[in-house]
């Protein structure tokens, strides 16, 4: 339990740590706020005012303390037009629909990987090892960029089975997910090969082998279980990349979600709605980390009992 | 200890890709492939004017988006400009943001990696906080602030991709390190009098070689990847510059009248960092210690 709440302070130190270093860059941006809202032959008198009533003339300790405060009372808003938008209703209309997206993407990945790793790691150096291969080095250096478009345009557009993308039908978040899920996939599937080659070479599967067990209980009972322990540990890492992917993929596919948010707000240079964007997403890979954690410590009796 | 005072020579040991050889470093169908396709794809990056591919930015508005042919073999995208042309120049912004990344990152990760776990202490208390805070969200997220701050341009997009690049051969030679610190010949090179940076240089990094070269070659195509990612989002590369990642942008606005602009860069990456991943797996096989 100690070791769970010592995890968790390291990781909001970390999440904190990476807003500061994010709105340190910001600050860095050439480009003025001012500029951008009010055109740049504003009255001089009108920039002024508008510089005070975004807290622009404060220095940047005095601006994040104020960023801190609104944003734990839930009051942050947006820091250009329009103001009165309220950025943890913006987010909490986009998060939602990026947990879905890369919810789903993590059962494409599943889905593809376990069946492809075991088959392979249960019969290594057979046809069906190296087909899982092949997939698992092409899927890895397929981009997301690419292959967002190329499904669009083979089964949205020529074969018409499925709509671009959307969130009114479940069918909408199936090229999405694709896109995003297809390369954890390739990356899972060779994992779970190893590992799995890993747990066979071990003693106790000797000895179940030994005792006559068909092959299905030794690979599934006995070595499955253990060869999945490095693979959560993985996993785990991965979903952070699998954040970055949704980005990518919410641009291609012009998704409403986090990723959309954040590359707005750039564009736009509000600077409040981009750091609560960095926050939510730091947030979010922090939490996935602690549940893997978790996830980790109940399928392993040995870091359970703390040993 | 300057080198004419040093009567006797304590030899650091010999990294793994020394005594190995060049030779048979790359065996097999799959390494082998991948190094074809690297050394074709540096080949194309080095010899572009030679190629005969044309101007990558020549304007001729009565060719726009036609399709692949005698003229264009690959077609043209907007504005009539040469997908060939753009695809062979292209190679070299990709290749040139993908080694100088990756040479900076390993180079700066696997320095200040060696000399935080050798030194302890603050430094390493120090070094470890910096990456735990840069590994706290996905590198790509912040090599899109870093861009979007500094303006889109060749050399912010290599910073950018350095800023996170670093910390994964930061943690590689850490781990390494704090194993080899306690090694007899280390040991012995101090009590020969051996100054810190030549037990970092001389006894320590060669000994890493191995593992980071093995990490460096599946860095490269990371970096091109991303800068791919960036120039679709507008963030990398500046607008003219021909780079795969836009062509990619821009053909997806002509998905269905000119599909062969999205299609053709789309392979060039892929096929590229397939060929450094094939080539990486091979290294990496002969390379890595913990792999033996």
């Amino acid at each position: 339990m100690s070791r769970l709440l010592r995890k968790t302070g390291s990781a909001l130190l970390s999440g904190i740590g990476a807003v500061l270093l994010v709105s340190v860059f910001l600050d860095l941006v050439p480009g003025d706020p001012i500029d951008a809202i009010l055109g740049e032959q504003a009255q001089e008198a009108d920039r002024e005012a508008l510089r005070r009533a975004l807290h622009l003339d404060e220095p940047l300790a005095t601006r994040l303390w104020i960023f801190a405060r609104d944003a734990a009372t839930l009051e942050l808003r947006s820091s250009v037009p329009p103001f009165q938008d309220r950025v943890f209703d913006r987010i909490g209309e986009a998060l939602p629909n990026t947990a879905l997206l890369a919810g789903c993407a993590l059962l494409v990945a599943l889905a593809f990987a376990l069946p492809l790793g075991l088959l392979a790691g249960s019969r290594p150096g057979g046809k069906l090892d190296a087909a899982a291969s092949g997939f698992a080095v092409a899927g890895v250096a397929i981009p997301r960029i690419w292959l967002g478009p190329l499904l669009i345009l083979v089964f949205a557009i020529h074969l018409d089975w499925l709509p671009v993308s959307g969130l009114e039908e479940p069918a909408g978040l199936v090229l999405p997910s694709f896109t995003l899920g297809i390369a954890l996939a390739a990356f899972l599937a060779r994992m779970i090969r190893a590992s799995l080659l890993e747990a066979t070479s071990q003693d106790y599967v000797r000895t179940a082998r030994a005792k006559g067990l068909r092959e299905r209980t030794v690979i599934l009972k006995h070595a499955l279980r253990n060869a999945l322990l490095p693979v959560l540990t993985v996993l785990g890492l991965q979903l952070g990349s699998l954040l970055g992917g949704a980005v990518i993929t919410e641009k291609v596919f012009n998704y409403p979600g986090m990723g959309t948010l954040l590359l707005q707000a750039i564009d736009r240079r509000d600077y409040d709605m981009a750091r609560a964007c960095v926050l939510t997403f730091t947030l979010a890979y922090v939490l996935v980390s602690l549940l893997t954690d978790l996830a980790y410590a109940a399928a392993d009796p040995r870091v359970r009992e703390g040993r | 200890m300057s080198e004419g005072a040093a009567p006797l020579e304590i030899p650091s040991a010999a990294p793994a890709a020394a005594r190995a050889g060049w030779r048979p470093l790359v065996r097999g169908i799959g390494p082998r492939t991948g190094l074809a396709i690297v050394v074709a794809l540096c080949a194309v990056a080095a010899l572009a004017p030679l190629l005969g591919a044309g101007d990558p930015t020549a304007i001729s508005l009565a060719e726009e988006l036609v399709p692949p042919g005698p003229d264009h073999p690959l077609g043209t995208a907007e504005n009539g400009v040469d997908v060939l042309a753009q695809l062979v120049y292209g190679a070299r912004i990709s290749l040139l943001v993908g080694l100088l990344a990756t040479l900076v990152s390993a180079v700066v990760g696997t320095l200040a990696g060696t000399i935080g776990a050798y030194r302890g202490g603050a430094v390493d208390e120090v070094l470890v906080r910096v990456i735990d805070v840069l590994l706290a969200f996905p590198g790509i997220l912040l090599a899109i602030f870093i861009t979007s701050v500094l303006g889109p341009s060749l050399w912010n997009v290599i910073f950018a991709l350095c800023a996170t690049g670093w910390t994964g051969y930061a943690r590689l030679a850490r781990a390494q390190v704090l194993a080899l610190r306690d090694r007899d010949f280390v040991h012995a090179a101090r009590a020969m009098g051996a100054s810190t940076p030549r037990i970092v240089l001389r006894h320590l990094v060669p000994n890493l070689l191995g593992p980071v070269v093995v990490q460096a070659t599946f860095g490269i195509p990371g970096a091109m990847l991303a800068e791919a990612s960036l120039s679709f989002l507008g963030l990398g590369v500046p607008p003219g510059t021909p780079s795969w990642g836009a062509l990619i942008d821009q053909g997806t606005q002509y998905l269905m009248i000119a599909p062969h602009v999205a299609l053709f860069p789309g392979l060039a990456i892929a096929l590229s960092v397939l060929g450094f991943n094939l080539l990486g797996d091979g290294l990496r096989d002969r390379l890595d210690p913990r792999r033996r």
